[in-house]
């Protein structure tokens, strides 16, 4: 018995919307909303606290710049291996094109062209890290929206590295013990030993500091520039914050908005 | 059999070698650990007791620590708890360590007899010993 085509057609037509069990899932996955659900779209905190930075580069001293990496770099007891290859950033600077690319022009503020940024994990309202996390190592907390780093679930696969539009994660290839602190007696000396260090195979990055959150402190980096207002954290469900208050009332911009992280990191242009 | 004599005394010698360790231990006791209980916290302490009784502690440290983990980690519950008068944290260095900050003695001494090597270390380490 030969079929026709179109009967073929027919059929397979007919057989999904019987209610084959594919092709109920197709129908669940095509479901308006089912995707932005997934990837955790409108986020809204438990707490009535969504965490954010506000960065306002003009403010910041050339001193300074190095005054905050090194404060989180010793607090997260992160690595140094001396070599661009093995890295570990937490925080860094890099310049307004490789920080906003696109969204300047050949004829901009030379000085603006020049300033260095400082870049960090950017907290994402849909961060792509933790859609693709296959143990949900990193997640999004439901109670202040911080995208946290759960070490012991990592297995070091590396899709949150790739996901990420921002580069803010870093991938331990070696043993941070071994070469990434400075040695003495043949130990290594850790920077703060309050605070563990990682282990070879799992991936990093700035986590906006939950264990000082939760004795009330602000991130170490934040500290690190208190009273300057380079670096301001806040509440950004509160109106009445101070991250709230300048975003009102100065032009912020964040990285790479056309892809739709949405970061809750803000840059302020020109203050 | 060809050489009969040389392999019976072969192999007579070869058991003996094989089962040494065996009749060279019998009746003998081995070294049972010991973890040391005295530290300056501990000692401090005016009721001298831990989270749970000795042999829940024993028996399910490893349970209560992954808990604590999770609490941490993924609730962001950062529990304050009180034992004999010493206030610690739901955490393995900033609780645990708080009063046995001996982990030599007291982590490793069980540990090593039961050749368990807790992966806790590649990360975690006792503040004070800062034995990394």
């Amino acid at each position: 018995m030969s079929m026709q085509r179109r009967d073929f057609l027919k059929l397979l037509g007919v057989s999904t919307l019987v209610g084959g069990t594919g092709g109920g899932a197709l129908f669940n996955v095509l479901k308006p909303g089912a995707v932005e659900a997934s990837s955790g779209a409108g986020f809204k905190s438990t707490s009535g606290k969504t965490w954010a930075m506000v960065v306002d580069t003009g403010k910041f001293t050339p001193d300074q710049y190095r005054k905050c990496i090194k404060a989180c770099h010793r607090e997260h007891n992160v690595p140094d291996f001396g070599n661009p290859k093995d890295e570990i950033k937490w925080i860094w600077t890099d310049d307004f094109e490789h920080s906003f690319p696109g969204a300047g022009h050949e004829f901009m503020d030379e000085e603006l062209e020049t300033l260095p940024f400082v870049l960090m994990c950017n907290h994402c309202e849909k961060p792509a890290c933790v859609r693709v996390c296959p143990t949900q190592a990193t997640f999004k907390r439901a109670s202040d929206g911080i995208v946290v780093m759960d070490p012991h679930r990592c297995i070091g696969c590396r899709f949150c590295m790739a996901a990420c539009p921002f580069g803010a994660r870093s991938f331990n290839w070696r043993d941070p013990r071994k070469g990434g602190f400075p040695m003495v007696n043949g130990k290594p000396v850790i920077p703060n030993p309050e605070y563990p260090t990682r282990t070879k195979g799992v991936v990093e990055k700035c986590t906006f500091c939950p264990e000082r959150l939760a004795v009330g402190k602000e991130p170490a980096c934040v500290e690190a520039t208190e009273g300057s207002g380079a670096l301001v954290f806040g509440n950004l469900e509160d109106k009445r914050s101070e991250v709230r208050r300048i975003l009102a009332h100065n032009y912020t911009i964040q990285r790479k908005p056309e892809l739709g992280t949405n970061p809750r990191v803000f840059y302020v242009i020109g203050g | 059999m060809y050489d009969k004599g040389k392999v019976i005394v072969g192999l007579v010698v070869f058991l003996g070698f094989a089962t040494f360790p065996f009749y060279n231990n019998i009746g003998k006791k081995s070294a049972v650990p010991e973890p040391i209980l005295k530290t300056p916290v501990i000692d401090r302490m005016l009721v001298k007791k831990c989270i749970e009784p000795k042999e829940v502690m024993r028996g399910e440290h490893m349970q209560i620590l992954d808990d604590w983990r999770d609490l941490v980690v993924r609730e962001g519950e950062r529990k304050k708890m009180t034992v004999g008068g010493v206030e610690i944290d739901t955490s393995l260095q900033k609780g645990c360590l708080h009063c046995h900050s001996n982990k030599k003695k007291f982590c490793d001494a069980c540990h090593n007899y039961l050749s368990v090597k807790p992966y806790c270390w590649d990360c975690h380490f006792d503040p004070k010993e800062r034995d990394v």
